[in-house]
């Protein structure tokens, strides 16, 4: 039984910064990365494979970057990568990366389980699962704290907003995780060399017969203005505390 | 007529959705529709504003399993002749939506933050890049699918009483087993409401050291909230305490940030408060550029020192 993980690119989040002017975000020349909780899908497919054998083989769908970007997840552990790659994918829905994960999936023989993060580090839309179940024809199980796999049979501890929740279904199937299933491992530098020489098959939406669906019109995506004061005390000391509780007080936010 | 058809898993969330739904209706001329599956209380439904409530007595709906509920409310859809779909953002919300836009060919935002006509067509708000951008959005398929962020929204008392509407469902029994279920039995804290918030990071060291916090949150009559890893991962406070991305959103007049580095999903929830205060030993955190007062210190020599300057 081979597993897939889908794993996103994403800008490094930490390193957006926002043009004062405008509110823009500045995107430009950001490294690009796998998103955080993509890593967590990722490191429990290592060790699904660890346990239960099989290939851990990593899809996703982005721009020519993705080559590279890609590195990460082989260097973490997976075995082989399937990219779809085209420039279209900027401004796309989540249904057109579904779709293309989808037929890229469908090359693989012998898939038990599909993971994905319960979101994308940028995005978090957390529709990219669900829409690629539907396609596929295939059970669902989200949000996923706790994982099991045995003898074709995956149980799971989902973590939904006011209860845990098990549940028992067989293979294959599409699983979300949380973020807090496992800690995700730091790859080693021999791991990081080696990544480069494992397989990668390449495609372009026209091979898979995908089309790129835009059904979402951005018409803006600024951040919201934050008027800060920006009034930083250095010390620590007791001046400090009262100079801050003074200026609460001015405001009215605290009384003595 | 084609109508905006409502639903939630829970039904306090409905009934919101519902009177945000009569409003969005008015404008946009469409009707107002309601699926009471799987409620304990569909009578409930009866005067929330919507003209007619689809129910259903089919077994398959018992539990809530995502890919059926895609498939009853992609049929109720059928019947109502719906142009939109509004679902209650909550997990089980957001798997629902994007399976049943899926199986409708239609586009789908979730977490809408803000919802409103604007020339003819619905535009929404959501978090993006993490919660550093507010995208506003609008959905070019004729059929839209819509995850509402619970909150937007309130109840209303109409005198119209709907037409409850008995559909039958075609439904496949779900592959997904449930094996148990525990409640998290949370308590009934109120962060989004809360006037002041003393929100704790991984500057703590020990679950015992929150004390510190929750004594200075009494001296200032507020609530003690926390950032995502001390709820998930150290499991010192309950999970309806995160404030952020995927917690609560907050807008007191006064939040102080102990020990939080700053990063985007957090600050996103608390973005909306008047004053923020932060007290970190790190000069170059992120959470400086959100505070408009800050200590730059170890919270543990200046936060009971803060306790005992606001006791006086
Ligand atoms: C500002 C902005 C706003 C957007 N808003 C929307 C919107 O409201 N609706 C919409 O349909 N699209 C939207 N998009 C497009 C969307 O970001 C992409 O289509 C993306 O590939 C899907 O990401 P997601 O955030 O929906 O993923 P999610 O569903 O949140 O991702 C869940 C998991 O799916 C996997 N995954 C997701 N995408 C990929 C991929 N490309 N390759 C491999 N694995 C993947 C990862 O494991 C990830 O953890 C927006 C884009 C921008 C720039
Ligand atoms: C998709 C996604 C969704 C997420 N959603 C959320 C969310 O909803 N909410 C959320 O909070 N996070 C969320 N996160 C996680 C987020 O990215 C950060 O990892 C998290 O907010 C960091 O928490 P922190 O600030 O407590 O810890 P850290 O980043 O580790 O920061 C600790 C800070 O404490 C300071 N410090 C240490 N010791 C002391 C001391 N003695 N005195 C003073 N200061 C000290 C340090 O300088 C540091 O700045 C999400 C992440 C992803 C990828």
């Amino acid at each position: 039984m081979n597993i897939i993980v889908c794993v996103k690119q994403t800008v490094d989040l930490q390193q957006v910064r926002i043009r004062k002017e405008t509110r823009e975000p500045v995107l430009d020349n950001i490294p690009l990365t796998i998103g955080n909780i993509d890593k967590n899908a990722l490191e429990e497919a290592v060790r699904i494979r660890d346990k239960v054998g099989g290939k851990v083989i990593a899809v996703s769908a982005g721009s020519e970057q993705l080559t590279d970007t890609i590195k990460e997840a082989l260097a973490m552990g997976a075995d082989e990568a399937i990219l779809v790659i085209s420039t279209e994918f900027e401004g796309a829905d989540s249904g057109a990366a579904a779709a293309a994960l989808a037929q890229a999936i469908k090359r693989v023989e012998d898939y038990g389980i599909i993971l994905l993060g319960e979101g994308s580090a940028d995005n978090y839309s957390g529709q990219v699962g669900p829409r690629l179940a539907e396609i596929l024809d295939l059970p669902q199980v989200t949000y996923v704290s706790s994982l099991e796999v045995e003898n074709g049979t995956i149980k799971a501890v989902r973590n939904l907003d006011d209860c845990f929740e098990t549940v028992e279904v067989g293979v294959p199937a599409v699983v979300s995780v949380v973020s807090e299933i496992n800690e995700p491992r730091i790859p080693s530098v021999t791991q990081i060399l080696k990544a480069g020489k494992k397989p990668k098959q390449v495609f372009k939406p026209e091979d898979l017969g995908i089309e790129i669906t835009r059904s979402i019109t951005t018409l803006s995506n600024l951040a919201p203005d934050q008027d800060r004061k920006r009034i930083l005390f250095q010390e620590g000391t007791d001046k400090d505390v009262a100079s801050l509780v003074s200026a609460l007080e001015a405001e009215g936010l605290v009384r003595r | 007529m084609a109508a905006i058809l409502v639903f939630s898993e829970r039904d306090d969330i409905a009934w919101q959705l519902l009177g945000k739904a009569a409003e969005l209706g008015r404008e946009m001329g469409l009707g107002v529709a309601a699926a009471a599956l799987g409620s304990a209380d569909p009578g409930g439904y009866a005067n929330r504003g919507a003209q007619k409530v689809y129910i259903s007595k089919n077994e398959q709906l018992k539990t809530f399993e995502a890919s059926v509920y895609a498939e009853a409310l992609s049929q109720v859809a059928k019947q109502a002749d719906a142009a939109v779909i509004l679902i209650g953002s909550t997990r089980r919300g957001k798997e629902l939506a994007g399976r049943l836009a899926q199986k409708l060919g239609a586009g789908c935002i979730s977490d809408a933050g803000s919802l409103e006509v604007k020339d003819g067509r619905l535009v929404c708000t959501r978090n993006a890049l993490g919660g550093a951008t507010v995208a506003t959005q609008t959905i070019t398929t004729e059929l839209q699918v819509i995850a509402v962020s619970p909150g937007l929204g309130e109840p209303i008392e109409s005198p119209e009483t709907a037409e409850m509407v008995e559909v039958e469902l075609a439904l496949k029994p779900s592959a997904v087993k449930v094996i148990a279920r525990s409640e998290k039995g949370q308590g009934a804290v109120d962060i989004e409401g809360a006037e002041v918030l003393v929100c704790v990071g991984k500057g703590f060291t020990r679950q015992e050291d929150l004390k510190m916090a929750e004594e200075l949150a009494e001296v200032l009559g507020g609530l003690v909230a926390c950032t995502k890893p001390l709820a998930t991962d150290e499991k010192w406070l309950p999970e309806d305490r995160v404030i952020g991305l995927s917690g609560k959103s907050g807008k007191p007049n006064l939040a102080i940030c102990l020990g939080i580095s700053g990063q985007v999903q957090f600050t996103v929830g608390i973005r909306d408060a008047k004053t923020i205060v932060a007290v970190n030993q790190d000069p170059n955190a992120f959470i400086w550029q959100m505070a408009d007062y800050g200590i730059v210190g170890d919270l543990y020599e200046v936060v009971p020192r803060l306790t005992a300057a606001l006791k006086g």
